[in-house]
């Protein structure tokens, strides 16, 4: 298993869909509007300015709403959508100066994709999908069956590698989905709204299993949903997009306690915050000296758990301990309560109290 | 008011030199390049004339046996078979068997050559858009030109037999594979082809692996009517020198045979239906894993 090497740096970049799209390319730099562009000059502004690091090993959630930009973002990542302008250096490597041929075994041999419906080939059984990325570089096919044989195994859908895509249920087929991605052994995995079309429980479950999977091989991860349940539970790092334009970038924490504006609010409102939010994100910092008789926490407990505990326990406080058990700080019933029921807004005048 | 009720047409002398200059000028080809276009199609010619004594001169209970066995591993259906097994025997029955024979032998030449020109055809057509806009207008010209007026030029520069009369069924049949194969290709999945870019497909990779496989059942319906439409102008081509059930039929016209006529009549009736259940058969066990695949 090849662990990822690749980081993925988007800068300045800028998508623009009509007959001319560099022309205006400048005029937007300078701030003419999505609406000017498209009334006045009848092209649309797919994507504004757009900056992201992503990190290897990590999982980069790029969350938006339909229209948002986020499926015409992840597909600049292997040119199956040429950018107006910008850049994107991958691993060191500008990909937008790839020849066609560079790009094809670039697509090869460091990208992976997994499809909003499937993309399945329907003519094909599952083990012949799942090879499909092996069988067009042209490896030898008893050992390409047997990365795959390996591959279905692992996503559980062994003894189904003779079954054709129709007679599999939504979740199993982005199951195959999957599987055909992870066969390519590809060090960046982009999935484009993977899990939108799956049943709740199924999502829940796909979700667990990519995150089971990503601990062990720390590929880089691109991960486009319109939901923000998804993005909270399965994103190292998040992006907000609107309108073709980033309106925030974080992580999970970040993104609950301090929207960025009403928008996101809105979104954040809704989520259950309990589940999400960390107690080392809500503590206070520098714990007392006599309190070492109080309950520990451990770090990333979320506050859910944390509120469980503290309600089962005779104090009301309790000691947030790092990983090997070294005290970071200090969280109370009250914090937790506050940080579980309080909007936004609160949550920004804590954190400014907090920061003074 | 004269031009108000009697059209003013072109003159009479200016549509007499128009005729007479393209005429002339074919004639003259024909009397200068006719042997060298001949000997060119004398290849050709022999092709036809092997297929045709193949299936004419054969035992006809192998020729059942074969075309039985045809059925089945196309269409893998009893029924089928029992139909094509019943279909043959009964026109062998009326006396009508070396004219079938011929009449097949030509169907299913003219339909292997229109398929092998046909489908790359349609591969180019969707390939290049602007060729397409060209083809689509020769494919409308040539659906809508009565199937007759094929058989003049031909004539002129062939003369009448099989040659000429291949070539006519071939440009009568050729345009349903042409366009579907096409139709197929535009009607693959847009998700599906973005995954073979995704995956570093080739353009010859993309073509075979995902977008000829996933057309194919949109080819076989052309495949299909490609076939009939052969199976209409093998008929019609009885007319320069086709023989076969079409001319029966001819000769039947011009004596006033009706039972001749009726009979060979029947005949092709029955060859079509085996000829299109066959066909269809193949193209439903084709769409058995597709298109449900998207839901």
């Amino acid at each position: 298993m090849t662990k990822s090497d690749a980081s993925i740096e988007i800068r300045d970049l800028y998508k623009i869909f009509g007959n001319a799209p560099k022309h205006y390319v400048e005029a937007v730099r300078n701030g003419l509007s999505k609406a000017d562009l498209a009334n006045k000059h009848g092209h649309i502004l797919g994507l504004n300015n757009i900056n992201i690091v992503i990190p290897a090993g990590k999982i980069q959630v790029i969350m938006g709403l339909s229209g948002s930009g986020k499926s015409t973002l992840i597909r600049h990542i292997n040119r199956l959508i040429e950018p107006t302008a910008g850049s994107i250096v991958i691993d060191g490597r500008d990909i937008l100066g790839m020849s066609e041929l560079e790009l094809r075994e670039f697509r090869r041999n460091r990208t992976a994709m997994v499809f909003q419906n499937f993309a399945l080939l329907p003519h094909r059984t599952v083990i012949d999908n799942v090879t499909f990325g092996l069988e067009v570089r042209g490896f030898d096919k008893a050992r390409s069956r047997e990365t795959g044989m390996r591959w279905i195994d692992r996503v559980g859908l062994l003894g189904f590698e003779n079954r054709y895509p129709d007679e599999l249920s939504g979740g199993m087929k982005q199951r195959v989905g999957l599987a055909r991605a992870l066969s390519s052994d590809a060090s960046i995995l982009m999935m484009d709204e993977a899990y939108s079309a799956l049943d709740p429980l199924i999502r829940t479950d796909m979700q667990t299993m990519l995150l089971d999977l990503q601990m062990e091989l720390k590929k880089t991860i691109v991960f486009i949903t319109h939901d923000l349940d998804e993005a909270l539970r399965l994103g190292d790092r998040i992006v907000i997009l609107r309108d073709g334009t980033i309106v925030q970038q974080g992580d999970g924490q970040d993104i609950l306690l301090r929207p960025a504006d009403d928008y996101i609010q809105r979104f954040v409102k809704d989520v259950n915050r309990g589940r999400f939010i960390k107690v080392e994100a809500v503590m206070d910092e520098a714990p007392r000296a006599d309190s070492t008789s109080l309950p520990r926490l451990k770090v990333s407990t979320t506050l859910e758990v944390a509120a469980k505990e503290l309600t089962n326990s005779p104090y009301d406080e309790a000691i947030v301990v790092d990983v090997v058990g070294k005290p970071m700080g200090l969280v109370s019933l009250r914090q937790i309560t506050a940080a579980l029921s309080a909007t936004g807004e609160t949550d920004r005048k804590k954190v400014e109290l907090t920061l003074k | 008011m004269d031009w108000f009720f009697k059209f003013p047409q072109l003159s009479p002398e200016l549509l007499l030199a128009v005729t007479r200059t393209v005429d002339g000028s074919l004639r003259t080809l024909t009397r200068a390049y006719g042997d060298s276009i001949e000997a060119f199609f004398k290849p050709l010619f022999y092709f036809l004339v092997f297929i045709e004594n193949m299936m004419s001169n054969a035992p006809w209970p192998i020729v059942v046996f074969a075309m039985a066995g045809i059925a089945w591993i196309v269409a893998r259906n009893w029924v089928a078979v029992a139909a094509v097994i019943g279909t043959l025997l009964l026109i062998g029955l009326l006396g009508l068997w070396l004219d079938t024979m011929k009449t097949i032998s030509l169907v299913l030449s003219s339909t292997l050559f229109a398929i092998a020109i046909g489908i790359p055809l349609g591969i180019v057509m969707n390939r290049f858009k602007n060729v397409a806009g060209v083809m689509r207008a020769v494919l409308d010209v040539m659906q809508t030109m009565p199937p007759f007026v094929y058989l003049i030029p031909v004539v002129m520069l062939l003369g009448i037999g099989r040659v000429p009369g291949f070539i006519a069924v071939v440009i009568y049949a050729i345009p349903p594979i042409i366009r579907l194969t096409d139709l197929g290709i535009r009607l693959v999945e847009k998700e599906v082809l973005e995954a073979a870019d995704a995956y570093g497909c080739s353009r010859w990779q993309k073509l075979w692996k995902v977008q000829m496989p996933l057309a194919m059942p949109t080819i076989m319906a052309g495949i299909n009517q490609t076939i009939m439409m052969a199976l209409a102008m093998v008929v019609i081509a009885s007319m320069i020198g086709v023989q076969g059930l079409g001319l029966n039929v001819l000769q039947a016209i011009a004596n006033q045979y009706f039972t001749q006529g009726i009979f060979s009549g029947f005949a092709i009736v029955g060859i079509a239906i085996i000829f299109d259940r066959i066909s269809q058969a193949y193209g439903r066990r084709l769409q058995k894993h597709r298109g449900a695949g998207r839901d």
